[in-house]
């Protein structure tokens, strides 16, 4: 073997390391999100609705849950949480309501992202229904409650009987595409203001 | 390479001179732009790194001009971030990386008995890139609302959400710097692997080749993920997509995890190079083999392979785990090991050696010493709950300076005033050299050291205003600054002289104690060596 054919032999070896470290990278992504869910340490919640199917209540055991509710700089949104802690069993279905008011002059629509902390609980509260699963369109000086129905998983480790469930809402306008605000499930009707 | 004519004895090129007959050495500008010869690379690169050190530098003139006294004075907040973001920038991409990779191509074929690096063409394609790179990230500083302005570690959301459309230049002139360094490391390690000179064996590689081996692969296994981390940048900031946005479904947070994989390794890609050198120094002035070869060696990889687990060190106050805390502190803190054993060997090295303190010498103790002190403060921002109290202060920045200032700038210059004469063929300016010596290491550690103490009592880096408490520390910091900044301009003055060849001719091994193939060629090397290997015994 020539050096030549030699070097191009390994310049090809190691052009194939740096396109795999490079997808690597971008790899890194789903594997972060992946590690976090196995490993249960970055306080996210499932972003989907769980059943609640033959779930036993754990009636010997009391588990407080706490609401929290904070908006993106730069977002008007009001937004609060109608009950501040709720005191459930393990396996006890709850409904709280959040409420929403756009202050702003224009319509705008929001997604709220949950982080629930300490992060190994986001691993046993299950949500049958959330508004954060949807993005929440609201016109201009619209209200809303937007419920959340969740019940706590009876697999939930001894040692935590206190965990906090906190929502951001973000504004997504730019993203939201088409949403009509008067798809809103949630919206209160707004009374008539004689115009 | 292989004309009948061109060929020499084996083994006789210590002696040989008539090898200088066919040095045509091309003229004009068309030689440095269409060069593929190792030394002029190596030269350009050089040169390229020590005007970006100057430029890199007058941005850190004005920031700690700024710093002088407390309040807004000299500059906007906007102008000092850019300063501190582009400083940086410039510093680790522009002025340390070219400057290791200009040795490498000088010293590694010199070393190995090769007569070129392995692909010359690409060799002379990964260094004109580069200008280019820094041509469009300067330039972004006078675009409308100036250039990138959070920080060299470009976190998201700073780098996405609330930067300015110049982000576009900085993730374009980052990936131009990539490609350069991965075609730079592609080409060290073809030719480390396949042009030694016959019965050079692993174990018999000069030092300085194996850090930079291990460094090569370093780079080859880190850039791109840089690479894709600005990419992912540019897509989220003006292609709509959501890695690094919440709102989203991205993670900012998961920024950090892909910017410091990166990261880490990259600090060690700054400094495993100034090992070897540091390895070439202190046996030639001890006149003692190096202590302890092989534990260098595996010492050096170990270094490397820990590298890529100690990231999220970076990131204790990100809100992780406890027991991620605790494994990312006992990872880092085990790099200390191999870290010590070479400070060891060096130490070593000198005991009971003939020690004599040429220039290259005093800055390779300096860098052994001050390396240390770095070392050690970055050991102690390893412990998780006290990196709690010291994260983003001025500690952590003079941490990283005596690491990368005395320890990798040091290390470069100590491989200049060693290898200058070798390429010059004269000896340099020695009386310049001592005063940018002494001047250098009195005003570097007035700048450096005292932001310890700031830094402890909690003054947090990267703001251009400080409480008024830090004030008298930060007038000497300041000081120590411009001194050090002056000092350089010594430096460059001596280069100029070195380059006009003034000065004594110098013997072709240079050093009393100086061992290697790079010393049994002629002084100054000639355009072409060791086109015939020599042969290693």
């Amino acid at each position: 073997m020539t050096q030549a054919n030699a070097n191009n032999k390994m310049v090809v070896k190691l052009l194939i390391i740096v396109v795999g470290m490079f997808g690597f990278g971008f790899a890194l992504v789903p594997l972060y999100d992946v590690f976090c869910d196995i490993a249960g340490i970055n306080g996210k919640t499932e972003n989907s609705a769980a059943s609640y199917q033959s779930i036993e209540i754990d009636e010997n055991r009391h588990v407080t849950v706490e609401f929290i509710t904070r908006t993106n700089t730069g977002m008007p949104w009001e937004f609060r949480a109608e009950t501040a802690r709720v005191n459930v069993h393990p396996g006890e279905l709850s409904t709280v309501n959040f409420y929403v008011r756009n202050p702003a002059s224009t319509n705008i629509v929001a997604q709220a992202i949950p982080s629930v902390s300490p992060g190994t609980a986001a691993l046993y509260l299950n949500k049958t229904e959330c508004f954060c699963f949807n993005q929440q369109p609201l016109e201009a000086g619209a209200e809303a409650y937007m419920p959340m129905q969740f019940y706590v998983d009876p697999q939930l480790p001894e040692d935590i009987t206190y965990f906090t469930l906190q929502y951001t809402l973000y504004d997504v306008t730019a993203r939201a595409g088409d949403l009509k605000p008067k798809q809103n499930p949630f919206i209160v009707p707004q009374p008539e203001t004689g115009k | 390479m292989s004309k009948a004519t061109d060929i020499i004895a084996p083994g006789s090129a210590a002696t040989d001179t008539h090898d200088d007959h066919h040095d045509h050495i091309p003229k004009g500008i068309t030689r440095w732009l269409f060069t593929t010869n190792h030394k002029d690379i190596g030269t350009l690169y050089l040169w390229f790194a020590f005007i970006m050190f100057l430029v890199g530098g007058a941005m850190a003139m004005v920031i700690r001009a700024e710093l002088f006294q407390p309040g807004l004075q000299i500059v906007e907040p906007n102008f000092f971030n850019q300063m501190t973001t582009v400083h940086g920038l410039i510093m680790v991409f522009g002025a340390v990386m070219p400057a290791f990779t200009g040795l490498a191509n000088w010293l590694i074929p010199m070393m190995i008995g090769a007569p070129d690096m392995a692909l010359p063409r690409m060799n002379n394609w990964s260094f004109w890139i580069l200008p280019g790179a820094f041509l469009i990230l300067l330039s972004s500083l006078f675009m409308e609302g100036g250039g990138p302005a959070f920080g060299w570690t470009f976190y998201a959301p700073l780098s996405t959400t609330y930067s300015n459309d110049s982000t576009g230049l900085f993730v374009f002139s980052v990936h131009i710097m990539g490609i350069s360094s991965i075609m730079g490391a592609i080409n060290v390690i073809v030719t480390i692997f396949n042009m030694r000179a016959p019965g050079m064996t692993w174990m018999k590689m000069p030092l300085f080749v194996w850090t930079w081996l291990i460094t090569a692969f370093l780079l080859i296994a880190v850039m791109p993920v840089l690479a894709g981390a600005v990419t992912m940048v540019l897509t989220d900031k003006f292609f709509g997509t959501s890695f690094f946005d919440a709102a989203g479904g991205g993670d900012p947070v998961m920024f950090q995890h892909i910017f410091w994989f990166f990261g880490h390794p990259e600090v060690y890609i700054m400094i495993l190079p100034a090992f070897g050198i540091i390895s070439q120094i202190v046996p030639t002035f001890s006149r003692k083999k190096l202590f302890g070869y092989a534990s260098m060696v595996y010492a050096t990889a170990s270094i490397a392979l820990l590298s890529f687990v100690v990231w999220a060190h970076h990131m204790f106050t990100t809100g992780m785990p406890v027991y991620m805390e605790m494994f990312f502190m006992f990872a880092t803190m085990l790099i200390s090991v191999p870290t010590g054993v070479k400070v060891f060997n060096w130490v070593a090295t000198m005991w009971r050696g003939s020690l004599t303190f040429e220039i290259p010498m005093m800055f390779a103790i300096a860098f052994i010493v001050l390396f240390t002190i770095g070392g050690l403060s970055g050991l102690m921002l390893a412990i998780t709950p006290v990196d709690f109290q010291y994260h983003d202060t001025y500690f952590v920045v003079a941490h990283f300076h005596y690491v990368l200032v005395t320890g990798a700038v040091f290390s470069i210059m100590a491989a200049v005033y060693y290898w200058l004469p070798k390429w010059t063929g004269k000896m340099y300016d020695t009386g310049l050299a001592k005063w940018h010596f002494w001047c250098s290491l009195i005003s570097v550690n007035v700048l450096f050291f005292p932001m310890h103490f700031v830094g402890l009592a909690g003054m947090p880096r990267r703001i251009p205003d400080y409480a008024l408490q830090f004030a008298d520390f930060n007038k000497w910091i300041s000081l120590g600054g411009f001194a050090f900044g002056l000092s350089q301009l010594i430096f460059l003055a001596l280069l100029i002289k070195a380059c006009k060849k003034q000065g004594e001719p110098v013997s072709n091994q240079v050093w009393e104690g100086a061992e290697g193939l790079e010393w049994e060629i002629p002084s100054p090397a000639p355009y072409h060596t060791f086109e015939t290997p020599p042969t290693v015994k």
